[in-house]
């Protein structure tokens, strides 16, 4: 039996006002950038005032949009249509100039100096897994503060990074908060404190353990690094706890990207359980990328036979050749359909929207116009 | 298809056969290929996974791979039907640690207070680097493992396969090691970072890149070739993936594209070919082969940006079906015709 999931209706999701944050996140090469940037002109050019926060965009589509330098500052987008009194800001995420900024803001010029000269805070802040994460959350929840301060957006689209997992980013907060907590930060805290209160047994096993395995010196460079960052460590714990809280808001609707692949489709049913679970809001699945539909409704079986009889007679046939196509076509359709009814089979609530793959890349304004209308306009969109 | 046993092959001299690629191109797929490739007649190789995602469990309908190489298949066979086998690793950096702990320093009761201490959490998940760096050291020693070894247990390769993280994250991910040395200036850490930082430059790995023809694959994939070289590691072949089917030649191709096609000839082809023919089904043949001579147009272009990397190309169809064993088999034949393995 078909299933048919119910429709996600893009353009209420964004007329909305009480809509104030839209995540966009899926797994990587399904199209998150173009969706998130999409949907936030989408809902500038129908009055909304949009912020889109971009991780990762392709150079001419971030070229179009004026953001090719990473300033961390949202910069105006030009030629997007303000006849609905609407306006669209974009910027693209600089980690390490975000990092750096949350502890120049938390700690005193010195400490701050002292914090980022470390080594380890220096490789922490740019090259290593993870610090994304935490950083496209932190600055989601600086851009938000300063939306409720001075009214200057109302809609905030975040693109989520290319994690290992679509889950790290959703865990992004949540682990930082649990490590600043943790015992090892206390051990590595204990010599700063002075009185060995922790001198237990188990102590110095660890403590020896750590020396053995990663020298010394960096221990002692990691330990300077907590120590310096303790008086950070509040400010830190609190502004991630807000974040979290902040994606699990009535404000926030979360949307899923896919395409029609088996793993994809995976990781999107992954997704949803876990927003489910955590009590995220849901606003629905976005399909990239669905093949066209066939344009006769010749079999694949039918098409394959007429071809290879074609075949015997002359190998080179102009009509085998069109005959093999759309054999190829309707089993590439099919076979996403399959895949898609499976989806909408285990998670029969999820509001969907498919999108059409287009033939070229999206590098302009009209072309992601043209992705946000197929977004909204789901009537003629096989289903 | 089957290519002969004497044929000369690509990477004659590489070891560990490391596979990246942008999100979507089929990078998994693509190793678990040249896996089966690889494992020719008395070869045994080993595919790797590091991103816990149980995709060749999936890939090769097994169970769930625990952290342990398990035999999970036959290579492709030659022509003589014979084949090697295809041993499989899921590495995830929890169990590397405690391994690599208790291999080298014989924690014991430390190795437990660690744990206890939230340590192997700490430096697994949030600790920089060392998650990428246990996972890069795991392949390292199955790599360098002496062969013939007098530990029978322990299987020894000819090739390793890993299936790495994405193009966007793939010098991160093999340099990381050399972050570390750099934050650890002494000490045994760095002395085993150093060490494999050492193998992943050399010419006995090679990093091939999967892209499909389109323009932000190839663009990233010629970023990716830039950067792997300028971090000093060996850029190995490009293996284009969900190559649309050629079933129209140039020249039916230019045919389409012109609107120059007859359609009174295809009109008989099909009535010759008993299919119950109007004028709407041959229009719609006409339109649908209309739509793919656009794209493959758009390939061609992508096509030639790929040529310009100058490096040994491959091409794999895209399977209509979907990847299940015999098309990967299928798909690792097609390496070997093309010389990859």
């Amino acid at each position: 039996m078909k299933v048919t999931p119910p429709v996600l209706d893009i353009d209420a999701l964004l007329d909305d006002r009480t809509t104030e944050i839209i995540v966009c996140c899926g797994s990587g090469g399904v199209g998150k950038t173009t969706t998130s940037a999409a949907l936030a002109l989408r809902a500038a050019e129908r009055g909304r005032k949009v912020v889109v926060l971009t991780i990762d965009p392709a150079r001419r589509l971030a070229q179009s949009m004026g953001i090719e330098q990473l300033d961390n500052t949202p910069r105006p987008v030009p030629g997007v249509g303000a006849g609905a009194g609407g306006s669209l800001d974009a910027m693209m995420l600089d980690m390490k100039r975000t990092f750096d900024e949350v502890v120049e803001s938390q700690a005193s010029p010195e400490k701050a100096r002292q914090i980022l000269e470390n080594p380890f805070y220096v490789a922490l802040s740019s090259s290593f897994a993870g610090t994304q994460e935490y950083m496209a959350m932190e600055k989601l929840g600086q851009l938000h503060r300063q939306a409720l301060d001075d009214g200057s957006h109302d809609l905030i689209v975040v693109d989520t990074p290319p994690s290992r997992s679509a889950l790290d980013f959703l865990d992004a907060p949540e682990r930082l908060s649990s490590f600043l907590d943790g015992r090892f930060i206390r051990l590595l805290l204990a010599p700063a404190r002075g009185p060995a209160r922790l001198m237990t047994a188990g102590f110095s096993v660890v403590t020896n353990a750590l020396t053995k395995i990663l020298g010394a010196q960096v221990l002692r460079d990691m330990q300077t690094f907590v120590a310096a960052f303790d008086t950070l460590f509040g400010g830190f714990r609190q502004r991630a706890d807000q974040t979290f809280a902040l994606l699990q808001a009535d404000g926030t609707a979360f949307v899923v990207v896919a395409a029609p692949e088996p793993d994809a489709l995976r990781e999107a049913a992954y997704f949803v359980d876990r927003l489910t679970d955590d009590e995220m809001p849901l606003a629905g699945l976005v399909v990239n990328r669905v093949s066209p539909a066939a344009r006769t409704d010749l079999s694949a079986e039918a098409a394959i036979t007429a071809a290879d009889r074609l075949r015997s007679g002359d190998s080179s046939s102009l009509t085998a050749g069109l005959l093999q196509l759309h054999a190829d076509r309707v089993r590439i359709v099919e076979r996403e359909q399959h895949l898609c009814e499976r989806f909408a089979a285990s998670h029969p609530q999820v509001p969907t929207a498919f999108v059409p793959a287009l033939a070229e890349d999206v590098h302009d304004l009209d072309g992601l116009r043209t992705i946000g209308e197929g977004l909204a306009d789901q009537d003629g969109v096989r289903r | 298809m089957t290519a002969p046993a004497d044929r000369p092959v690509d990477w004659p001299k590489v070891r560990l056969h490391v596979v990246t690629g942008k999100g979507g191109t089929g990078k998994s797929t693509v190793a678990a290929a040249l896996a089966l490739a690889l494992a020719g007649s008395g070869r045994n190789v080993l595919l790797c996974e590091v991103e816990g995602r149980q995709g060749i469990a999936r890939m090769f309908d097994v169970d769930p791979l625990p952290y342990e190489e398990r035999r999970i298949t036959k290579g492709a066979p030659d022509e003589d039907g014979r084949a090697g086998q295809v041993h499989a690793l899921h590495i995830d950096a929890e169990s590397a640690l405690l391994e690599y702990l208790s291999m080298y320093y014989k924690l014991g009761r430390a190795g437990k207070a660690l744990d206890r201490f939230g340590v192997i959490d700490f430096a697994t998940t949030i600790a920089p680097g060392v998650r990428d760096v246990l996972l890069t050291g795991k392949v390292y020693e199955a790599v360098q493992r002496p062969r013939g070894n007098r530990n029978r247990e322990q299987v020894t390769y000819d090739a390793v396969v890993l299936d790495a993280p994405p193009t966007g994250r793939i010098c991160q991910f093999l340099g990381v090691n050399s972050e570390l040395a750099g934050l650890a200036k002494v000490g045994p850490i760095k002395s085993q970072a150093d060490k494999v930082m050492e193998l992943l430059r050399s010419p006995r790995t090679a990093v091939h890149l999967v892209t499909i023809l389109e323009e932000m694959p190839v663009q990233e994939t010629s970023d990716g070739i830039a950067e792997l070289r300028a971090a000093g590691l060996p850029v190995g072949g490009i293996v284009v993936n969900l190559v649309r089917p050629q079933a129209l030649s140039t020249g039916a191709l230019a045919q389409v594209r012109n609107d120059a096609v007859d359609p009174t000839a295809i009109t008989s082809d099909l009535a010759r070919a008993r299919v119950d023919v109007d004028a709407a089904l041959v229009e719609s043949l006409v339109a649908e082969a209309r739509d793919h001579a656009v794209r493959r147009h758009l390939e061609d272009e992508q096509r030639a940006l790929v040529a310009a990397e100058g490096l040994p190309t491959y091409e794999l169809p895209r399977i209509a079906g979907g990847i299940d064993h015999g098309a990967l088999v299928e798909l690792a034949q097609l390496l070997r015709t093309q010389g990859m393995a």
